[in-house]
């Protein structure tokens, strides 16, 4: 397999179309950059022109402040990015605004997964199978053992650990863009209606949410309450305060993690979790490979994470596939 | 199966002794026979199934699993049986999940040609979490840090029993322990006999306020630097129990096979040594020979062991724990001279009939193999526990080294956004000719609540290096550290280690050039 199509082409900063001169998701400032959402492994600020959905422009804004040239694209719409390539974006659910970057020349299709996962979400729109020849796909969770659990089960031990212990809080360590709104917005979708209070850094990004015609139900920050008051509660926080000496200002916080690496125990015993919640917003191995079988593209470019097991799995499968080498990718703050 | 699964699950997360107790006492109390006495002799490591070996896990995921795809999973995961129950791909069952007692006999029943494929059968029945907890209990590996006492303590809270009558009347009963749930739970349950050669419970002592004794009502005996033991014989076997109800007998065959008489008793366990006049060797030497299960002989000619006896509370079948301590005493006296000398001794009383010269031989003790001095009420029985007014503990004032923090780690539950857990050292040559500091022992106790936050916040703000959860901190804080004794260690570069060290004050008024040094506390090792 060649390096790339003469067109499209893998480099270690990202996704490059040389003869337009435009990056996928690059690692390092760029002149022009499609991004596919707002995670800082994905979304760097300070590039010339960027294109992406209006929520991901509006989180860039709000984590890296106004870009210059922002354009905004809708789901489904086609932009010309000259010289016959051509940009689709379309849902990816992993997190608001998250989008696959479908590009087109001469009859050629390259889907970009970005990040993706195939559970619904309450908090964005569901990812939206697309036949292509080649799949650039994530392998965040590319190893056989890792199988998400409903997150209703999940769920369940959360409100459960809530009940028992009405005399402490419970902490749930969880990503501040994506994995926080959506937990909360699933807890609403049960009928959760009590207060759910959050850690400083979580205020804007779920105001965010909310303005983008995401419900959060009533929210309140952890600095505005008394420490008695946060009993029986939940509190959420990014995964970096857990342990940390914010937590002090907790009645004795049971201390969770929503996460996919939850899945393996000593993960969690290692950062002194007592209760891990194996919730993620990337496809698990189920999904990463049913998903390459359902699109079925001719080749299958694997980056983001574990490519090893995943290309194994495809020349199991007599799918021609390859890793690519990206730099600077890796889940940030879930590790 | 699952409520057990669900069990083992929330042990593992769980760091506190007591949430631990309360996690398996309900499900002790919620769970019915024979499940819930499977499981607890699962989680207190008494369960073995001969068929199913540690190699056998890897060769039941490999009838379903491409190799490469599960060894890269392994190496992540980095455990054998947590990563088989999260790959396992399940085929369909139209049975349900097993109950654990079925597991049990399930396996119990399997031979070396039928465990691969009664295994995956097993596993096709259950969930991850399940498949975990099948796999844990096949291999008897489940290391959640669950002792036999806390065990017992938790059977004990479940049903309203007090711990030291369990503890009386476990030993000697046998998975899945049904007459010990009969009695904890139907009105007409018995209590299981008594084996008189079952493990008893230890008679324990309480700590002593100086002078608060009547003196002549006590007997007083050094207090030995060893391992608390218990020898229980039957004429042709011997067990040897430590404090917390574990066997030890494979750790010291020496000692199982010298002992040939009929009899329970209880004594220190001792190494033989050149360090204390050829009479004991340290508790660091002893340290090598416990936790093994085998010893190598090379271990018995290095540290051999012998055991100071002190009571006898079972002879030739008749039960003397409710006899005065003067009366087991004298027969103890009478029943040692049937005992090889090289393997057990006396231990002494010593005759003082006034404080002085008690407080001058507590003190004195550093020197020799003793901690401090034991008081024992002439008129008291043997009861197990700690009972007020029988037993006294008179420990050695401890010795102390000026040392320099080095390092802070954080601690575990309600101190997990604390550095509590404290490296310091000494220098090897005052540090103004070149001297370097060397770690020379650990402490997390031994400062008070205001005394933590000071030291948490000095080690945020005075942090050189990190090491993931580890933090390197500036070499510019004293701590006075106070310890019961120090050895020669060979596990330490400084080649010391501590016994019970802890921070007895916070040195800021004085530079850490002038902590000790390590040759000042090499003329402390006792």
């Amino acid at each position: 397999m060649s390096n790339g199509l003469g067109w499209l082409r893998a480099e270690k900063q990202g996704i490059y179309l040389p003869e337009v001169d435009c990056w996928i998701d690059p690692s390092i400032p760029v002149g022009k950059a499609l991004v596919t959402h707002g995670h800082a492994d994905h979304a760097r600020g300070g590039h010339g022109h960027v294109m992406a959905t209006a929520p991901t422009l509006a989180i860039m804004a709000l984590r890296y402040g106004e870009q210059s040239s922002p354009r905004p694209v809708d789901y489904g719409d086609t932009v010309s990015l000259g010289d016959g390539i051509t940009a689709t974006f379309l849902p990816a659910g992993h997190v608001l605004g998250s989008a696959q970057i479908l590009l087109e020349r001469a009859g050629e299709r390259v889907i970009v997964t970005g990040d993706y996962k195939r559970r619904p979400d309450p908090t964005c729109a569901p990812f939206e199978p697309t036949p292509c020849d080649i799949l650039i796909t994530e392998a965040t969770f590319g190893l056989p053992v890792f199988v998400h659990p409903p997150i209703a089960l999940e769920l369940d031990k959360l409100v459960g650990a809530l009940v028992e212990r009405q005399d402490r809080c419970v902490l749930v360590g969880a990503y501040a863009l994506g994995k926080a709104q959506r937990i909360i917005a699933e807890l609403r979708a049960r009928g959760f209606s009590d207060t759910i209070y959050l850690h400083g850094a979580m205020e804007k990004m779920c105001a965010l949410y909310e303005a983008h015609g995401v419900p959060l139900g009533p929210l309140a920050l952890v600095a505005d309450t008394p420490l008695d008051d946060l009993r029986g509660k939940i509190v959420i926080c990014p995964p970096s305060a857990l342990g940390d000496r914010w937590t002090r200002r907790l009645p004795d916080p049971l201390q969770a993690f929503a996460s996919g690496w939850m899945r393996v125990r000593q993960r969690g015993v290692q950062r002194a979790i007592e209760l891990p919640l194996v919730i993620s917003d990337h496809a698990d191995w189920e999904e990463l490979t049913s998903t390459i079988v359902e699109l079925a593209p001719q080749e299958t470019w694997i980056t983001h994470g574990r490519e090893d097991a995943l290309v194994h799995w495809c020349g199991l499968h007599q799918i021609r596939a390859r890793a690519l080498d990206l730099v600077g990718y890796d889940d940030e703050d879930e590790n | 199966m699952e409520r057990f699964a669900a069990l083992l699950d929330r042990l593992i997360y769980t760091r506190s002794r007591n949430d631990k107790i309360a996690l398996v006492a309900a499900y002790l109390r919620e769970t019915p026979d024979p499940d819930r006495g499977w499981a607890l002799a699962a989680l207190t490591s008494g369960l073995n199934f001969p068929a199913v070996k540690a190699s056998t896990i890897r060769d039941v995921v490999a009838t379903r699993v491409d190799p490469l795809l599960y060894s890269l999973s392994r190496d992540f995961v980095g455990d054998t049986a947590e990563t088989a129950s999260l790959i396992w791909p399940r085929q369909p069952s139209d049975k349900p999940p097993p109950t654990v007692s079925e597991a049990v006999e399930t396996m119990a029943g399997m031979s070396r040609s039928t465990v691969i494929a009664e295994l995956s059968r097993l596993l096709d029945r259950l969930e991850a979490d399940g498949r975990f907890a099948l796999l844990k209990m096949a291999t008897g590996a489940l290391r959640i840090g669950l002792s036999g006492r806390l065990a017992r303590t938790a059977f004990a809270r479940a049903f309203n029993l007090d711990v030291d009558e369990v503890e009386e009347h476990w030993h000697g009963a046998k998975p899945p322990y049904a007459d010990l749930f009969a009695w904890a739970t139907t009105p007409e349950g018995q209590k299981p006999a008594i084996d008189p050669l079952a493990f008893k419970p230890f008679m324990l002592a309480h700590p002593l306020e100086e002078g608060s004794l009547d003196l002549k009502a006590f007997a007083v005996e050094w207090k030995w630097d060893g391992i608390r033991i218990q020898l229980i014989g039957d004429g042709s076997s011997t067990k040897l129990f430590s404090r917390g109800g574990e066997e030890i007998s494979g750790a010291f065959p020496e000692i199982a096979s010298a002992y040939n008489i009929r009899a329970v008793m209880d004594g220190e366990l001792l190494v033989r040594g050149d360090v204390q006049g050829g009479e004991a060797g340290s508790f660091n030497a002893l340290q090598q020979r416990l936790g093994r299960k085998k010893v190598t002989s090379a271990m018995l000619d290095e540290f051999p062991a012998f055991v100071r006896l002190y009571d006898l509370l079972v002879e030739d079948g008749d039960d003397l724990r409710a006899l005065p301590w003067m009366q087991r005493r004298a027969r103890l006296e009478r029943a040692i001279v049937q005992l090889p000398p090289d393997r057990f001794d006396l231990s002494q009383v010593i005759e003082a009939s006034d404080w002085e010269t008690l407080v001058q031989l507590r003190d004195d003790a550093r020197t020799q193999a003793y901690e401090g001095l034991m008081f024992k009420r002439r008129d008291s029985i043997y009861s197990g526990g700690r009972k007020v007014g029988l037993w006294y503990k008179w420990k050695r004032q401890p010795l102390a080294a000026d040392c320099v923090l080095m390092y802070a780690q954080r601690g575990s539950g309600k101190r997990s956004s604390y550095y509590s857990d404290y490296t310091f050292g000494c220098w090897t040559a005052p540090p103004d000719q070149g001297g370097e500091l060397l770690p020379v022992g650990k402490a997390y106790f031994g400062f008070t609540d205001e005394e933590l936050k000071w030291l948490d916040a000095y080690v945020r703000k005075h942090t050189a290096n990190r090491f993931g959860p580890v933090r390197e901190v500036e070499k510019t804080l004293v701590l006075e550290v106070a310890f019961d004794s120090i050895h020669l260690s060979k596990r330490h570069k400084s080649g010391l280690a501590m016994r019970f060290p802890r921070i007895a004050r916070i040195r800021t008024d004085k530079p850490a050039e002038e902590a000790n040094l390590i040759a000042d506390l090499m003329a402390m090792v006792s």
